[in-house]
């Protein structure tokens, strides 16, 4: 069973994050919510709206938007036309309207451009990359594309699986602030996996803390930091903890 | 060189032809395409025909398979479904060309949605294998329905015509061919950079984060069969509407791996690769012909050799294009344009 009895409740415009062992069942939660995995039990409440049998593709129109853990963009083509398809769920023309490609349909490409190079190619600094094809360009610019791409849906619920990953100090600082600066200034709220300690204690509101499917502890940073619990699952005893938090 | 080239709007910016000097040239193969009838022999304006009716086939298989990434080997059989929808609306409904084209066109899509339901559980080979099957079911309607299709004799047609105006030779029927074609790439260009065409290439790249953005995949795998299987529709009746016959012999199998060779040739997921692919398939086996009959007067005797000789060139050609050039022509075609763009001054 890879989640046994988790529940938990995240508030409107927070950045909560998930934290545990490898295999602890943290991406399982966010397929959940994704709609890729069926659970056997229990229910998915967004908005106070049941969304636990909804197909995966509706629950982007709900504004649920998600990056993953591998990179999982469109490897052939643009940065541009990668971000575009974030914005899918928000577009009207359809075959024959695109086909001609003139009048509404132009016009709100249009718009769309606009808003994409204003809104989010200017905030995550990607301007230099947005006509180059993704699967040339290095790893971290990858991570931030996805980023884009998943800003493109103008969601209200963010799900980041491990923005941080493979990234050096300076990307890795570069990515924290673009996670704030969205939560800030777009409002949205956020669901975060990551194992850098450092960036889940500064960023977060609230963390909850699997282990083995099962949830050991929720709450916020300076709670989570001295549970015995916790520490004795994930993050190590007291004198490597400190390590590990750069304190 | 081009330089100084920096886009103030972003209409300019997202526009096909970027410069001035793409829009030139364009224009003047344009004008070139416009006289051609009026100089070309009968014997180039039917090979012209020919090309037209690959483009237009080969931008709908391109939309399928190069963007959308579901291989299709029934291609072939759309054409016909085409061909045999206009031919029979034409003939025993008396129904005028120009309204059987987009019929023929809409029942060769119905019959590309129906092929295509199988491709949101398979994918690749297997698809293939699916794809294959209706291949064989349609060529056998084709020849044991004969109520409808007169069976092996086929079907003759009429030439189409407005008011007085007939289309019955090659010359003639090239203004037809060019109007289509041209519609037909304008709307496969458009199509790939809007909303939906974006969705098709989202769906071949990675289908999992597609479905994550919200694409529905089945819906949007069946809008590119049924797409496609339109354009197959459409150059078919246009084909045998333009040979004034149509049988069944004129689907075979081997048309639609012809139609696979001329994409893979072009250049997979390029609307300008499907016409660079289908002017390659179509005039290579022309100028082979061409070649043997220059054998034939100089070396004569060879010819027992030679012809046979055509089908291995052919084969060898292909084989050539994928070791060197996965891309295909339309990849050869970017090169020299960015040499040329750099040019005299490479760095």
């Amino acid at each position: 069973m890879a989640l046994n009895n988790v529940s938990t409740r995240v508030m409107k415009g927070e950045i909560f994050s998930i934290i545990g062992p490898n295999g602890a069942g943290k991406t399982c939660l966010l397929n959940c919510i994704n709609r890729f995995y069926h659970p056997d039990a229990g229910q998915v409440i967004f908005e106070g709206r049941d969304i636990s049998g909804m197909k995966p593709h509706r629950i982007a129109s709900l504004g649920i938007a998600r990056t993953f853990q591998n990179v999982e963009l469109f490897a052939h083509m643009t940065v541009l036309d990668n971000i575009k398809l974030g914005a899918h769920v928000h577009l009207k023309s359809g075959f024959l309207s695109g086909g001609v490609y003139y009048g509404r349909s132009r016009n709100e490409e249009m718009l769309l451009r606009k808003e994409i190079e204003e809104r989010i190619i200017d905030l995550l600094e990607i301007e230099h990359i947005r006509k180059k094809v993704v699967h040339a360009l290095p790893y971290g610019l990858q991570k931030r594309v996805e980023l884009a791409r998943a800003l493109a849906m103008k969601p209200k619920l963010l799900l980041l699986d491990e923005p941080a990953t493979g990234m050096n100090l300076e990307e890795t600082e570069d990515m924290a602030r673009f996670i704030l600066d969205i939560n800030e200034e777009w409002d949205t709220t956020i669901i975060l996996i990551e194992h850098d300690m450092g960036v889940v204690m500064d960023i977060s509101d609230r963390i909850c803390v699997l282990d083995f499917g099962q949830k050991i502890a929720e709450g916020e940073p300076q709670e989570i930091r001295h549970n015995e619990n916790v520490i004795k699952a994930y993050l190590g005893e007291e004198d490597i903890t400190y390590s590990r938090l750069g304190a | 060189m081009r330089c100084g080239d920096f886009k103030e709007t972003y209409i300019r910016d997202e526009e096909i032809f970027q410069s001035l000097f793409v829009k030139f040239w364009l224009g003047l193969f344009f004008i070139f395409l416009l006289v051609f009838p009026f100089v070309a022999s009968e014997y180039l304006l039917y090979v012209a025909n020919m090309i037209g009716f690959a483009i237009i086939a080969a931008v709908g298989l391109n939309l399928l398979t190069g963007f959308t990434g579901q291989i299709s080997l029934g291609h072939a059989a759309f054409v016909g479904v085409g061909a045999y929808t206009s031919a029979i609306l034409v003939t025993r409904l008396g129904l005028s060309f120009w309204l059987s084209i987009p019929l023929a066109g809409l029942v060769a899509a119905l019959a590309g949605m129906i092929i295509g339901i199988p491709s949101l559980r398979v994918k690749g080979l297997y698809l293939c294998i699916a794809t294959l099957a209706s291949q064989f079911i349609f060529e056998f309607v084709f020849i044991h329905w004969e109520s409808m299709t007169n069976g092996i004799t086929g079907i003759n047609i009429p030439p189409p015509r407005i008011e007085g105006l007939v289309f019955g030779t090659e010359r003639q029927f090239y203004w037809i061919t060019l109007l289509f074609v041209v519609l037909g790439v304008g709307y496969a260009t458009n199509l790939m950079r809007s909303r939906m065409g974006r969705a098709f290439v989202a769906i071949r790249d990675r289908d999992l984060s597609a479905e994550i953005i919200g694409i529905n995949l089945f819906r949007y795998k069946l809008s590119a069969f049924a797409i496609s299987s339109f354009y197959a529709g459409v150059a078919g009746a246009l084909w045998v509407t333009f040979l004034k016959v149509v049988t069944p012999d004129h689907f075979p199998f081997m048309l639609s791996i012809q139609y696979l060779a001329m994409i893979i040739v072009g250049g997979l997921g390029s609307t300008l690769g499907s016409i660079f692919g289908a002017i390659f398939i179509t005039l290579t086996p022309e100028l082979l012909n061409h070649l043997s009959e220059l054998v034939k007067t100089y070396a004569p005797g060879h010819e027992e050799i030679f012809v046979p000789m055509k089908e291995v060139i052919f084969g060898l050609l292909i084989v050539l294009f994928l070791v060197f050039e996965p891309r295909g022509l339309a990849e050869i075609w970017n090169r020299v344009k960015t040499f040329f763009r750099l040019w005299p001054f490479s760095y």
